[in-house]
C-alpha cells in the first residue's frame, strides 16, 4: 500500500532547476554583445603574444606576471612585489566603476562584460550550431538517445572542451614567455604546473560556461545580492513597460478594443522575451534577482512589435518609477546625472588620479635598513663604537647604477660598506645590477670621545651618482649603556 | 503502523520515497548516495587493501610491516640530500679553486661565500663565539678590529684550519703565558703592582695605594718580552695589546690578578679535516667580512 500526503500547503522549499533553452535573437543589443564578446575574448586570448621592448635585461612580453622573478609587467609599467598596493588600488577603482555602471544602467557588468556571461554566450553559440535553435534542442532532448543525438552532443562537448582548454592555455601564457611556453606545451616539455593550471581552468570553464551557465548567476554569484542593495529609483534597468503593455491581449482583440475606444495593451503574450532569456525568466514579472539585464528580451520584443506595427521598446531601459508616473499621466524623468553618479565619478577620478600620480612620481630606487642585533654594537681597539647594518638597495631601472652611501645624525660618524670601494670623498660606492636589489653589510663608526646615548637616531642615505636620485632610511645607533 | 512490511512511504509533493521515519510530522526524503559516489567509495576500500600489501602499513610491536616494494620516506630524503649536495658542489665550483682573496674580489663568489659562511658559522662556531661572532669573556668578538693571531684572510684561514693550542697539530697557533703566581715566579705584591701597571698602560684608573714603580719594573722584567715595553702586544707571539679598549678576559683588578697568577690559554679546535676546504674558505671570508678584516 502506498500512502501519500495530501496537504496542499506542503510545498517543498527546494526547486530543482529546469534546463533553459535560450532562443537565438538579433537586434542592436545582440550585436553589441557579439562585439563585446569578440573584443574581450580577442584581448584575453591574444594579449600574451603582444611584445613590448624593455631593453636587453628584461622580458619583452607586454603583459607578464613573472612569478619566478617577482615582477609584474604591464606595457610600460613594472611592478615589484612591495608595490602590490597598485593592485589594491585597481580593485578599488574597479569596484567604483562597477558601482557607477550600476547607478547609471543597472547590471551592465552582468549583461555584457562578466566572463561568465561572455563565455556562456560563446558556449551557447556552439550548442546552437550543433543542436539547433531552442525548439530543435527541446525536441532532441525529449527524444530517446540515438546516433543523431550522440554525434551532435559529442561534437558540442568536444568543441566546448577545446575552447575551455584554450581558455586555460591562454591563462598560463600570462605567467611565462608566451611563444616559448606554447612551444614547450606543444612538445610536452612545459613545467607540470602549466599543465595543472590548464587542467583546472579547462574544468572550470567547461563546467561554469557549459554545464552550469545561468545557475552561476542565480545561485553562486554574490553580485546580484549586492547590486540589489546598491540600486536606486533612478538607475535604468531593463524594464517591461506595463503602462504600455497591459492589458495583454491578442493582436486581433487589441484591434477590436482600440476600435471601440477601450484600453488594449501592446503585449501580445507571444513569450518571445521568455524564449530568448539566457536565465529563463519572464521580464514582465518586473525587476528580479535572476535578471542579468543583457537586453536580449528588448531585441526579441522589438522584432515582434515591428511585425505587428506597434512602436518598439515595449521592453526597454527604464525605471519602475517612470512606468508609475506615466500611468498617473505624468512625464518620465531621467536623471543619469545625480548626487550618486557624481559621487562615484568623483571617487573614480580621485582614486585613479592618486594612482596615476603615485605611478608617475614613484622612485626608481629604494633602500631598507636592518640593524644587526648580534652584536648591537662593537667597541673597537681605539675606543670608537661601531654598529653594523644590513642595507638593501633597490634599482628598478634597466641599467646598473652606482649608489653612494652617506650617514648623518652623529658627530664624526663614518660609514663603510663591506665589499664596496670608497670613492674619493670616502663615500662607499655600491653598484646595483639592473632591475635588481643588492644587500650589503654596512658598518657605521662613531669615534671615541663622542658622548653617546644608548640609542640615537641616524639616517642612511643612498644617492645615485649619475641620476642624482636619493633615497634614505632611518634607523638607530646603539652604544654601551642600559638598553630598554 | 509497521513501516517494515509496507511499501515505502511516498512524499506527495515530490513523489519521492521517504526513509519511513517520522519526527513531529516531518519525514525525511530517502535520497540515496549517488552510484558514482558509492563506486568510488568501494574502489578506495579495494585500493587500500593493495596499499597494505605494497606500502608499509600495519604497526607491529617492534616496528611496522615493510610492504613488498620496500618503500621508506627516509630513502627519499637521502636521495634529495645527495641531489642538494651535488647542486651545491656545482655552485661552489668557483669557490673550490679560488683563494679567499680571489673570492673576496669577485662579488658573486663573495656573496655566496658570506651566505655559506654564515650558515657554517652558526653550525660550528656560534657555540663559543656566539651568534654573529659576538663573542664573550674568553671567546673573542670577531666583529672588532683586534686580532690575537692576525685579521688578514690568510691568517684567519690558518687559525680556522689549525685552531689554537691544538695538541698534535704542528701548524696550530701556540702561545703560553706563564702562570706567574701559581708557579711562584712573582710574589703577591708584585702581581698586584703589575696588574695596576697594566691598567695604567691602558689608560684606566689605578688605586692610590698601588705601587706603580714596582709594577713598571716587574712588567719590564717579565712581560715586555712578549707584550712589548709599551704593552702594545705582538701578533707573532699571540700576545695581546694591553693598551687598547678591547680585552678578552677583563681589565678589572680581579680579572687581571687571575690572569697573571694562573695564566689563560683558550683552545680552539682545528677545523681542517672536520670541514671541507670550501666551507673553511667560506668561513674565512665570512669572519673577515664581519667588520674587523685586515
Amino acid at each position: 500500500m502506498t500512502t501519500t500526503e495530501t496537504d496542499p500547503g506542503d510545498i517543498p522549499l527546494f526547486a530543482t532547476s529546469r534546463k533553459v533553452y535560450p532562443q537565438s535573437v538579433s537586434g542592436p543589443f545582440r550585436r553589441a554583445k557579439w562585439l563585446i564578446l569578440i573584443l574581450c575574448l580577442g584581448i584575453y586570448y591574444l594579449l600574451p603574444f603582444l611584445r613590448w621592448d624593455r631593453g636587453p635585461h628584461l622580458p619583452n612580453q607586454a603583459v607578464l606576471a613573472d612569478l619566478a622573478n617577482n615582477r609584474f609587467y604591464f606595457f610600460f609599467i613594472e611592478i615589484w612585489p612591495q608595490e602590490v598596493y597598485y593592485f589594491t588600488g585597481l580593485l578599488i577603482l574597479a569596484a567604483f566603476v562597477l558601482f557607477l555602471m550600476n547607478a547609471v544602467a543597472g547590471r551592465v557588468w552582468c549583461g555584457y562584460l562578466c566572463p561568465q556571461t561572455v563565455w556562456t554566450d560563446l558556449f551557447l553559440a556552439v550548442e546552437r550550431f550543433f543542436e539547433g535553435d531552442r525548439r530543435e534542442r527541446m525536441r532532441r532532448d525529449a527524444e530517446p538517445w540515438g546516433f543523431d543525438a550522440i554525434w551532435r552532443k559529442g561534437a558540442k562537448h568536444l568543441v566546448w572542451l577545446l575552447i575551455a582548454w584554450w581558455t586555460g592555455g591562454a591563462w598560463v601564457l600570462y605567467f611565462a614567455d608566451a611563444p616559448t611556453l606554447v612551444r614547450e606545451l606543444a612538445t610536452f616539455t612545459a613545467p607540470l604546473s602549466a599543465y595543472v593550471w590548464i587542467g583546472i581552468l579547462t574544468f572550470t570553464t567547461y563546467t561554469l560556461a557549459g554545464i552550469m551557465r545561468e545557475q552561476v548567476c542565480k545561485y553562486m554569484c554574490p553580485w546580484p545580492r549586492i547590486q540589489a542593495a546598491l540600486t536606486d529609483d533612478d538607475a535604468l534597468n531593463v524594464t517591461y513597460r506595463y503602462d504600455r503593455g497591459d492589458p495583454r491581449v491578442s493582436v486581433k482583440q487589441a484591434a477590436r478594443l482600440r476600435a471601440e475606444g477601450a484600453p488594449a495593451g501592446d503585449c501580445v503574450d507571444c513569450f518571445q522575451c521568455v524564449a530568448v532569456c539566457p536565465t529563463g525568466i519572464d521580464i514582465r514579472d518586473g525587476a528580479q534577482i535572476d535578471c542579468i539585464q543583457c537586453g536580449l528580451c528588448i531585441d526579441a520584443c522589438d522584432s515582434v512589435m515591428t511585425k505587428i506595427g506597434r512602436p518598439t521598446r515595449l521592453i526597454a531601459y527604464d525605471t519602475d518609477g517612470n512606468v508609475k508616473r506615466r500611468l498617473a499621466g505624468l512625464a518620465s524623468i531621467y536623471r543619469p546625472v545625480r548626487l550618486r553618479t557624481l559621487a562615484y565619478t568623483a571617487l573614480i577620478v580621485v582614486v585613479g588620479g592618486a594612482m596615476l600620480w603615485q605611478l608617475a612620481t614613484r622612485s626608481t630606487a629604494g633602500i631598507s635598513v636592518l640593524h644587526e642585533r648580534t652584536p648591537l654594537f662593537v667597541t673597537l681597539s681605539d675606543g670608537s663604537i661601531r654598529n653594523a647594518y644590513t642595507v638593501r638597495l633597490l634599482n628598478k631601472r634597466p641599467e646598473t647604477r652606482p649608489f653612494a652611501l652617506t650617514v648623518a645624525g652623529l658627530p664624526g660618524v663614518r660609514i663603510e660598506a663591506v665589499g664596496a670601494a670608497p670613492s674619493a670623498d670616502l663615500r662607499p660606492i655600491v653598484m646595483v645590477e639592473p632591475d635588481s636589489s643588492r644587500e650589503v653589510r654596512v658598518l657605521v663608526t662613531v669615534p671615541a670621545g663622542v658622548p653617546l646615548a644608548p640609542s640615537q637616531p641616524i639616517t642612511i642615505t643612498a644617492s645615485d651618482l649619475f641620476a642624482g636620485e636619493t633615497v634614505r632610511a632611518s634607523d638607530h645607533f646603539m652604544a654601551p649603556g642600559a638598553h630598554p | 503502523m509497521d513501516q517494515q512490511h509496507d511499501a515505502p512511504h511516498v512524499d506527495a509533493v515530490t513523489g519521492q520515497a521517504t526513509t519511513g521515519h517520522e519526527w513531529d510530522g516531518i519525514r525525511e526524503l530517502n535520497t540515496p548516495l549517488p552510484r558514482w559516489w558509492l563506486g568510488i567509495f568501494y574502489a578506495t576500500i579495494v585500493w587500500s587493501i593493495g596499499y597494505w600489501v605494497v606500502y608499509p602499513a600495519w604497526p607491529l610491536l617492534t616496528g611496522a610491516t615493510k610492504g613488498v616494494i620496500g618503500y621508506a620516506s627516509r630513502n627519499d630524503i637521502t636521495v634529495e640530500m645527495a641531489q642538494l649536495k651535488a647542486q651545491r658542489a656545482a655552485r661552489a665550483a668557483g669557490m673550490a679553486d679560488a683563494t679567499p682573496a680571489q673570492i673576496k674580489a669577485d662579488p658573486a663568489l663573495f656573496q655566496m661565500a658570506v651566505a655559506q659562511g654564515k650558515a657554517a658559522f652558526g653550525d660550528n662556531c656560534a657555540a663559543c663565539h656566539g651568534v654573529g661572532g659576538v663573542g664573550g669573556k674568553g671567546y673573542p668578538n670577531l666583529n672588532d678590529d683586534e686580532w690575537l693571531w692576525g685579521g688578514s684572510l690568510d691568517a684567519i684561514q690558518q687559525t680556522i684550519r689549525h685552531g689554537i693550542r691544538v695538541a698534535g697539530d704542528n701548524d696550530t697557533r701556540v702561545s703560553q703565558m706563564p702562570a706567574f703566581g701559581r708557579d711562584g715566579v712573582l710574589k703577591r705584591e708584585e702581581i698586584i703592582a703589575v696588574a695596576s701597571h697594566v691598567r695604567e698602560l691602558a689608560g684606566l684608573s689605578t688605586e692610590a695605594k698601588a705601587d706603580l714603580p714596582l709594577g713598571r719594573k716587574v712588567f719590564a722584567d717579565n712581560c715586555a718580552a712578549c707584550h712589548g715595553a709599551d704593552g702594545k702586544g705582538n701578533q707573532e707571539l699571540g700576545a695581546p695589546n694591553l693598551t687598547d679598549a678591547i680585552s678578552l678576559y677583563g681589565m678589572d683588578m680581579a680579572s687581571l690578578t687571575e690572569t697573571i697568577s694562573n695564566s689563560r690559554g683558550g683552545v680552539m679546535p682545528a677545523w681542517a679535516g672536520r670541514l671541507d676546504d670550501t666551507t673553511i674558505k667560506a668561513l674565512t671570508v665570512y669572519v673577515h667580512s664581519l667588520g674587523g678584516g685586515q
